[in-house]
């Protein structure tokens, strides 16, 4: 053993990175940790299922029964079932793919049980041809594949309009952000077959949910990366993420991937509809909003210790949690255990690139000591995530959207952790 | 028997020469179907701020008051405050205190938007039950709830875009 490993980097027991590849190191008491049945154990050297064939084969799998993972704070308008919201467990995962029936969900009218053969994506407006598009037509275009994160950009907002720091989970306060690998149609292509007309500047794209959810894009990001994305984690897009086809628009604010994609209208405005005006825009103090604001910022959030996945017996640690940038490439992130008067980088794993997430993890000798871990990240345009003072300085505390404030998890004597902004 | 290609430019078919074009860039088929003119008339629910996409139709102030309680009411409360879906109107003047409150009245930037979204979204239970002139007079009540339009008001499409909201001028591109 190495002494110098347990030699602190950052105030409050930070540790060299190597730590992390230590035996001793401790997983913690996660809110789902496994109480192992003390019949597996007494099984000795042939546990129960080993003692006779297991289950056969299956069209479908799911997770083992013994896995209670799911989404949490799924919450609708009063007396709707479909007008609301569901969030990812971020801390009960790993790496940085969101399982597909783990991704968020955020719904204005629910989902509708579209039948895929009469689906059709319209294009019209400003185009010299208006053309219809089945599914069956749109899989016979070249795909593209993007590893891409999704926000909705209200996530984390509850740590912005509350006064004081309210005590909820990392899944509950910014689980309204996912990771999916998506596959689909440049729109570039479908937009160029539609051929475009002169003054053509904003694309109008509709949802065929019972809301026919609405938002516009600028012309030129619906030429850059844009896709009609048909698959997602490499089966067809689910139900409640668009199937059979939505927008997909990497970087954006979440409800600008309009899932269940059926028109598209070029025009030489934006619609201000209603997801964008009363919506998905940034009151100021001046009583002034910020309107298509639409690239998320940067951000980061430590998944484990949290709130509910606090800390047992002292020992080596491993801090983690997920990092992404609507901006540009996960290039650093920080981690501090005193509250933010030191820092130390976390190393950085997944496969990375542009719009795709970042998984961190720092080790941590923690010895009993009261503590505040806080996470920062910096992207590659040099953009570091900002504290939550400095956010409510600059726009207030009525803003709601585009919260990317740093998470603060106080540790106590006990291992017990809470949200604190301070 | 060899043939040469003809381009069907020189056959004067535009639009083939069009679409030809396009998939020679991107290598992509072309396999979207055209859209008739009627099916483009069914599927159009947009609305501009400048009124384009407003149908022909009309409502006064008294209709939408009755339509409101009938359709409305139940989730968005007497009068458009109150309910459990939230309110619709007032607030107006609230944006820069220290308690907001954003409705139609106080917070959209233009009555057309509530014309787009309630004939898209509402009733919540049965969307696009509601006639044009429904539409038009309860957008109208609404308005009225604080006299951004009058008690007496008949909306129709022009009336609809020249309405000048108390919060038109309140948001700025953010980027
Ligand atoms: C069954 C309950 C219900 C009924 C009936 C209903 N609504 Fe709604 N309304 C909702 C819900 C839920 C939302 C939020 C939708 C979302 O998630 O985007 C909403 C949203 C709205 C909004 C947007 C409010 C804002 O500030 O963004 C308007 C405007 C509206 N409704 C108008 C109407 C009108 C007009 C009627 C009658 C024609 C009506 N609603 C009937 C439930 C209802």
């Amino acid at each position: 053993m190495d002494d110098t490993t347990l030699v602190p980097v950052a105030g409050n027991g930070l540790l060299p990175l190597r730590a992390l590849n230590r035996r001793q190191i401790l997983t913690g008491l996660g809110a789902g940790a496994l109480a192992l049945p003390s019949a597996a154990l007494a099984a000795g050297g042939r546990p129960s299922w080993m003692q006779g064939a297991g289950a056969g084969m299956r069209g479908y799998g799911t997770p083992s029964p013994a896995e209670t993972v799911s989404r949490v704070a799924i919450a609708s308008q009063p007396g709707t079932t479909g007008s609301g919201a569901s969030r990812t467990p971020l801390a009960a995962l790993e790496g940085t793919i969101t399982p597909s029936g783990l991704h968020f969900e955020r719904h204005h009218s629910g989902v509708p049980p579209i039948d895929p053969a009469a689906h059709r994506l319209h294009i019209h407006g400003l185009v010299e041809r208006p053309l219809a598009f089945s599914l069956e037509a749109l899989e016979r275009y070249p795909l593209v594949t993007q590893l891409r994160f999704l926000e909705c950009s209200g996530n984390s907002a509850a740590n912005l309009a509350a006064p004081e720091a309210p005590d909820l989970d990392v899944a509950t306060l910014h689980g309204l952000v996912s990771q999916s690998e998506w596959v689909g149609v440049p729109l570039s292509v479908l937009l160029e077959e539609a051929g475009l007309k002169p003054g053509a500047a904003w694309v109008i794209a509709e949802g065929a949910d019972a809301a026919a959810m609405s938002r516009s894009v600028p012309l030129a990001k619906a030429l850059d990366d844009a896709i009609v994305a048909l698959y997602q984690n490499g089966e067809r897009l689910r139900p409640e993420n668009g199937y059979p086809m939505r927008l997909f628009l990497p970087n954006y604010e979440g409800n600008m991937s309009v899932k269940w994609l059926r028109r598209l209208k070029v025009t030489d405005q934006p619609a201000m509809a209603k997801d964008e005006t009363s919506k998905y825009t940034e009151l100021m103090p001046d009583g002034r909003a910020a309107q298509f604001t639409f690239t998320m910022g940067v951000k980061s959030v430590i998944t484990r210790p949290s709130k509910g996945y606090g800390l047992g017996a002292h020992g080596i640690y491993p801090i983690t949690g997920l990092a992404w940038s609507g901006q540009g490439e996960i290039r650093r992130v920080e981690v501090s255990a005193d509250g933010g008067r030191s820092w130390a980088d976390a190393a950085l794993e997944g496969p990375g690139g542009p719009g795709a997430m970042a998984r961190f993890r720092m080790p941590w000798l923690w010895q009993g000591q009261p503590a505040t871990l806080v996470s920062r990240a910096t992207d590659s345009t040099g953009a570091r995530q900002p504290t939550r003072d400095m956010l409510v300085q600059a726009r207030g505390a009525q803003s709601f959207y585009h919260y990317n404030g740093q998470q603060r998890w106080q540790v106590s004597a006990a291992g017990d952790v809470r949200n604190s902004y301070v | 028997m060899f043939k040469p290609a003809v381009s069907p430019c020189l056959a004067g078919l535009l639009l083939a020469c069009a679409a030809s074009a396009s998939s020679a860039t991107s290598g992509a088929p072309s396999l979207g179907e055209p859209l008739t003119l009627a099916v483009l008339a069914g599927i159009e629910l947009t609305v501009l701020p400048t009124g384009e996409g407003l149908p022909a139709g009309v409502g006064s102030v008294a209709e939408g008051a009755a339509l409101y309680q009938q359709h409305c009411q139940a989730c968005h409360g007497p009068e458009g405050q109150g309910g459990m879906n939230g309110d619709l109107v007032g607030g107006v003047g609230s944006l820069a205190t220290a308690a907001p409150k954003k409705t139609v009245n106080s917070y959209w930037p233009y009555a057309t938007i509530a014309f787009d979204y309630i004939r898209r979204a509402m009733p919540y239970t049965a969307p696009g039950s509601l006639g044009a002139d429904e539409v038009y007079a309860i957008v109208a009540y609404l308005l009225s709830r604080d006299d951004v339009v009058p008690e007496d008001a008949v909306l129709d499409a022009e009336g609809l875009a020249a309405v000048k909201m108390p919060n038109a001028e309140g948001f700025y591109p953010g980027e």
